[in-house]
């Protein structure tokens, strides 16, 4: 992993008090989860006039969380939450709003912001529609406002979800605690009332079996370890030619190795053979192996593009069609739930990556599309890591690198475990009213904001 | 002795009066092998042990667990790794309290290492176990015998002129290492001089070894490109596959060759570089339990190991060829299992030199053979060719040579599981000192 030394320097006192002078970005060290810590640091204040305000403040109760229904001056919050659910006209947005604002400066480091609000295509009312795509625009500038590591984010209520919904529940729990480090600006669907909330929020994937793809190193290789951490059994898959990290990744979780090309036709039948053969059931498949090859279209060739295409998107597909057809036959559990590896660059594209970016944005139409084809409760999404500290962004020129990771509210790169806490929340079934979305981990980045 | 053969428990071991019990081979597990003092030159053996177990373990999720007996071990070692698979044990992830021990019969370690353990497991002493073996050439120890005299007599000596006098006894000549070589001790030959003259007694041809020689390299290759060795192999270092296969070998380039061993026979020296297998570094692990432990734990059930023979050779005052012991354990096994030699699906016949496999394929045809030196009434007589080291052998891969009854064990079983359950194959190893094993497995 590249060793964000800017970082380091601007958190030194004399570092920071340079930054401050020349106006330079002032990262700060982001508050990562840590099993057992407190879900916030401080008091969580709960605004809002609507029903979903009370919800969450009963629920935040019940969590132990210390809730502040009014606003203080001399309080200091950890997180606020702001409920638009009743609005019915911009006019509306007013009064909640303008109290989040005059609480800003109360928020501490690596605070939260979480809006609640209404699916905007769920009303055919031009008043109702506009208040809540307002909310959008408030959340998204608001994060951009946030300083000391703090994000703000929504979440986004199906007409008939209600407020209490496992899913709206657990995106709640997501967003407030350290697991959302570098998630700003973003919003999360829930658009049923499908899923449950877990035993214990410290272990939700107790008791399941995970496949991971590209297990071996950077991102899947971290994918594996906070599954594991969140209880889950990891079964790891990577190419036989980087079977030697995978045997350390899973030697160190207790879990097993797949050596396996994902782009051999019987790719997903060996996954469920082995599955099937050791642990008798398949519950979350990760798809996180990926490549790129990056050259500009016009010196791009065929074997470049094509390999791309094969092991990020069709190989995908391919083992969606095994699983999805086993599903029901004893060894994939009714409710699958699958993750899959999109990028920014699939949605604001990048220079050199016409083959990688087609990839990825091709992975965000396949979980749209294969999620009103999971049954029995299951779920598909992605996620787009924006810039992320892996060996392979440690490769790019210094000035790229140093330019790239700062280009975000949160002026820092993220870390595999931010992309991981992503993928394990929305594999669990905290998310289950979740399908067919794509979650960016990329701290606002300006990328195809 | 009791009276009793009755077991006094249901589902008590063999030794405490059960019933005997399949040992099954769930799956296998090595390095690729690396051409000496090349790609593992800086690893010595206990890092590739630990390597090829820790990939066994990774394979079948044994984190933690604890394995009733691994055994395994090289045929080149330094007098410090006296317990080299235990502390290579201890280097895995698998429970400390797993017992670990040595074994030691050349180029059959792996086997005997295998077989021994298959045994217990039969027997109802182990449930699991891990047999196995590695090599490093690039890791043997080098002696200095003339200045290790001289050292020990320093050590040895009481007064400070006995210390003066031992000390001056010292040469700069004495630092010349004596490397460990396949030297026969007693005959002063190496290994390829007597396999050339057992060659050369059975008439088998260059070409015929070129042939050979070609088609391990072909099988190999095919098989790693089907993805064969996908879950035998786990890569290490720099390698992802040995890197002594050579995929685009022909039989012009073979020919090429200038004879290695037996040059004393001019014209009709026939044994080459390409047809004799290069020294070479590897560790293999070969997972053993009993069914019920298989099943447990939702483990692959890829083969029986069914039996296993030694035989040896009188090739110092008589007149058998060092490597010949195999084809007179394969007569006394399949006596023992009363089986012929085709009633085999797969023949795995280690090739430490061409010259070896058809020397003793021509002698289990040859009646003279058969009836004088195996006693039996009919020769053993031919195989189908089309079953012989389908996957590629020693030729190919190499032999670090403990490791080869490991990575030849593991590929036979999954070769037999996927021929389907019944179906059978043959295991012939030769090694040093007049030694051989031979074992039979049973698909699943």
């Amino acid at each position: 992993m590249s060793t964000d030394s800017y970082t380091a320097l601007v958190n030194q006192p004399l570092g920071r008090t340079l930054a401050k002078a020349l106006g330079l970005p002032q990262p700060v060290t982001l508050r990562r989860h840590a099993p057992g810590a407190p879900l916030v640091e401080g008091s969580v204040l709960v605004i809002g006039g609507g029903p979903a305000a009370d919800r969450v403040a009963e629920q935040l109760l019940d969590w132990g969380q210390d809730v502040r229904r009014h606003p203080a001056a001399q309080d200091r919050y950890g997180a606020i939450v702001a409920a638009f659910d009743d609005v019915g006209t911009p006019a509306d947005l007013s009064s909640t709003a303008l109290q989040l604002g005059s609480v800003q400066r109360q928020l501490g480091p690596s605070g939260r912001v979480v809006t609640l609000f209404k699916d905007p295509a769920g009303t055919p009312d031009p008043a109702v529609r506009a208040a809540r795509k307002g909310v959008e625009g408030l959340t998204r500038s608001l994060a951009h406002e946030m300083r000391q590591g703090a994000t703000a984010n929504g979440i986004v209520l199906g007409e008939d979800v209600p407020p209490g919904a496992p899913g709206a529940i657990g995106a709640l729990r997501f967003l407030l605690s350290a697991r959302s480090a570098f998630v700003s600006g973003q919003f999360i669907p829930v658009s049923s009332a499908d899923g449950a909330a877990p035993r214990d929020w410290d272990r939700p994937l107790a008791g399941r079996i995970a496949v991971v793809t590209g297990a071996a190193r950077g991102i899947g290789a971290a994918i594996a370890g906070i599954l594991h951490r969140d209880g889950a059994t990891i079964v790891g898959v990577d190419v036989p030619a980087a079977g030697e990290g995978l045997a350390d990744v899973v030697n160190a979780l207790s879990g097993s190795a797949l050596q396996l090309d994902i782009t051999a036709p019987d790719a997903g039948e060996r996954i469920l053979a082995h599955c099937r053969e050791r642990h008798g059931r398949l519950d979350i498949v990760v798809h996180n192996a990926g490549i790129t090859r990056d050259r500009k279209l016009a010196n791009m060739d065929a074997a470049q593009w094509d390999s791309v295409i094969a092991v990020n998107i069709e190989s995908q597909l391919a083992m969606n069609r095994a699983f999805l057809a086993a599903t029901g036959d004893g060894v994939v559990a009714p409710g699958l739930r699958i993750a899959s590896l999109a990028s920014t660059s699939g949605i604001a594209g990048n220079a050199g990556q016409t083959n990688y970016a087609a990839s990825k944005a091709a992975v965000i139409g396949m979980v749209s599309a294969t999620a009103p084809l999971m049954t029995g409760g299951g779920t598909i999404n992605a996620v787009a890591p924006g810039f992320i500290e892996t060996e392979m962004t440690a490769r790019m020129p210094f000035l790229t690198r140093e330019v790239a990771r700062r280009m975000n509210s949160l002026s820092q790169g993220g870390r595999p475990v931010d992309v991981a806490e992503a993928v394990s929340f929305l594999v669990s079934d905290a998310a289950g009213g979740t399908s067919g979305a794509t979650l960016r981990v990329c701290g606002q980045g300006i990328m195809g904001a | 002795m009791t009276e009793n053969p009755q077991p006094q428990t249901p589902g008590a071991a063999a030794v405490a009066g059960g019933a005997l019990r399949q040992a099954v081979v769930i799956g296998g597990n090595r390095t690729p092998f690396a051409r000496s003092h090349g790609a593992y030159a800086s690893a010595g053996n206990k890092d590739l042990l630990t390597a090829a177990l820790n990939g066994l373990v990774a394979r079948f999720g044994l984190q933690g667990e604890r394995i009733g007996e691994v055994a395994a071990g090289a045929v080149l070692k330094h007098s410090r790794d006296f317990n080299l698979t235990r502390e290579s044990v201890l280097g895995t992830v698998l429970d400390p309290s797993t017992p670990a021990r040595e074994v030691q019969i050349a180029c059959a370690t792996g086997m005997e290492a295998i077989g021994g353990l298959a045994n217990k497991i039969r027997l109802g002493q182990l449930d699991s176990a891990i047999g196995g073996g590695v090599d490093s050439i690039s890791d043997a120890p080098i002696v200095f015998n003339d200045a290790r005299s001289v050292l020990m007599d320093l050590n040895r000596a009481r007064t400070t002129r006995d210390r003066i006098r031992a000390a001056l006894r010292f040469r700069p000549g004495h630092l010349a290492p004596e490397a460990p070589g396949t030297e026969e001790p007693r005959t002063g030959l190496s290994m390829g001089e007597h396999q050339a003259r057992t060659t050369h007694r059975w008439g088998i041809t260059r070409q015929a070894q070129d042939e050979l020689a070609l088609a391990s390299h072909h099988n190999m290759a095919a098989a790693y490109e089907r993805g064969f060795f996908d879950d035998l192999l786990t890569p290490f270092g720099t390698l992802t596959r040995d890197n002594n296969l050579r995929a685009d070998t022909t039989l012009e380039k073979l020919a090429t060759l200038k004879p290695a061993f037996g040059r004393d026979l001019g014209e009709e020296a026939t044994m080459t570089a390409g047809n004799s297998t290069p020294l070479t570094d590897g560790a293999s692990a070969v997972l053993l339990g009993s069914e019920a432990w298989a099943a447990e734990r939702g483990l692959p059930m890829l083969a029986d190991f069914v039996d296993f023979e030694t035989a040896a050779v009188d090739f110092v005052d008589g007149d058998e060829g060092l490597l010949m012991a195999p084809a007179y354990a394969v007569a006394r096994l399949l006596q023992r299992q009363g089986l012929a030699l085709q009633d085999f699906d797969y023949y795995e016949i280690h090739e430490a030199f061409a010259g070896t496999v058809l020397a003793t394929l021509k002698a289990w045809e040859d009646e003279s053979f058969c009836r004088e030196r195996l006693g039996l009434h009919a020769p053993l007589g031919p195989i189908d060719r089309s079953r012989l080291n389908v996957n590629g052998s020693s030729l190919a891969a190499g032999h670090p040579f403990a490791a080869t009854g490991g990575r030849i064990t593991a590929s036979l079983a999954k070769m037999l599981h996927e021929k389907g359950p019944g179906s059978l194959g043959l295991i012939s190893v030769c090694a040093a000192g007049g030694q051989g094993i031979v074992a039979i497995l049973r698909g699943r």
